[in-house]
């Protein structure tokens, strides 16, 4: 499958086509820290082992991220 | 207002360029900022922006100075080790520009108090470092119709969106915030201390874009770097008509304390 993730071209082998499988394959171990964008809307965390990806699409992950100042 | 001479010579830099002018500086001496945590991102953002000239900095930090902070903080110096941040920051705001009214605020924020703080100030700098804070700000700012900037930074990766009521807010990306843990923070997982400098400034730069108006800002759009490949993008976003504070149908109407003490008995599930 030929997908575009965070603006690179990248062709995977997915078992299944979902996100979760997505996530699994491109080694994001808990997919709590990551949030999801695919074609532009961003997923509900509990819709990532329901949502199919298919060839041409575009998938974002967004990292958590924290810092700055422990106020 | 008329600016003095004296202004007129230490903001002619500013005053030079066409999309600040005289009429541009004057509103950023008119305007009020509140940086929230004077750490890694607060502490280069406070010190550019009273450099400017925002006529009112509120700075807000609980803390102490700390030896590990120095590597970044860099309005903390050496001797300022056990002092409280905001006063340490508040010196160095005051020495830099005499202009600058900075206002101290030695607490937390918590959804009681957080209305209150944020309510005089034209716009908002996250500088904090945790998800709890971090979605406190956001949901205060998106129901009080206040603009802010968020920052998060970790390793060499930051990441800053702005929010500008009517645009994409920080939940509308982030629903939740993670399990307690799943995310390291900078004291677990590091930080390189010009990575903090960077995403500070950027942060900086937004809120006097915002002030004079000129323009893109970051707004419906997540600017993210690696500063380790030096490498930068920025992802599109917009507003998620799901989102639980500011889509069709908000399910969140007031403040959440994602930190109560009863969550973490539960075993952190935040969520």
């Amino acid at each position: 499958m030929n997908l575009v993730i965070s603006g690179k071209a990248e062709t995977l082998v997915l078992k299944e086509k979902t996100v979760l499988e997505l996530l699994k394959v491109k080694n994001v171990e808990m997919p709590e820290m990551v949030s999801v964008e695919l074609n532009g809307e961003i997923l509900r965390q509990s819709e990532y082992g329901t949502t199919l990806v298919k060839d041409g699409d575009q998938v974002e992950f967004l990292y958590f991220m924290g810092g700055g100042s422990s106020i | 207002m008329n600016l003095t001479e004296s202004q007129i010579e230490r903001y002619s830099r500013h005053i030079i360029l066409k999309d600040v002018g005289g009429s541009g500086q004057e509103k950023i001496l008119q305007s009020k900022v509140l940086i929230i945590g004077v750490g890694g991102l607060g502490a280069p953002a406070a010190l550019y922006l009273a450099a400017a000239g925002v006529g009112t900095i509120g700075i807000v930090d609980a803390d102490s100075v700390d030896l590990s902070n120095l590597q970044r903080q860099i309005i903390h110096f050496t001797a300022d080790v056990g002092r409280a941040k905001v006063v340490s920051a508040q010196a160095k705001m005051e020495a830099i520009n005499p202009d600058v009214k900075v206002v101290p605020y030695q607490t937390r924020v918590y959804s009681e108090n957080i209305a209150e703080i944020i309510q005089d100030y034209d716009f908002i700098i996250d500088g904090t470092d945790n998800f709890p804070t971090k979605f406190l700000v956001n949901d205060a700012c998106v129901l009080a119709g206040k603009p802010f900037s968020h920052g998060g930074i970790l390793r060499f990766n930051g990441q800053t969106m702005t929010y500008v009521p009517g645009n994409a807010c920080y939940r509308c990306v982030f629903p939740e915030p993670p399990p307690k843990g799943a995310v390291p923070t900078c004291s677990q997982a590091g930080i390189l201390g010009a990575v903090a400098g960077m995403l500070g400034t950027i942060q900086a730069a937004e809120a006097l874009r915002y002030i004079i108006g000129k323009g893109k800002l970051l707004t419906n759009r997540l600017l993210t770097f690696n500063a380790l490949d030096m490498e930068f993008r920025t992802i599109n976003l917009h507003q998620n008509h799901r989102c639980a504070i500011c889509g069709e149908e908000p399910s969140i109407t007031e403040l959440i304390d994602y930190e109560l003490p009863a969550c973490d008995l539960r075993g952190g599930n935040h969520a």
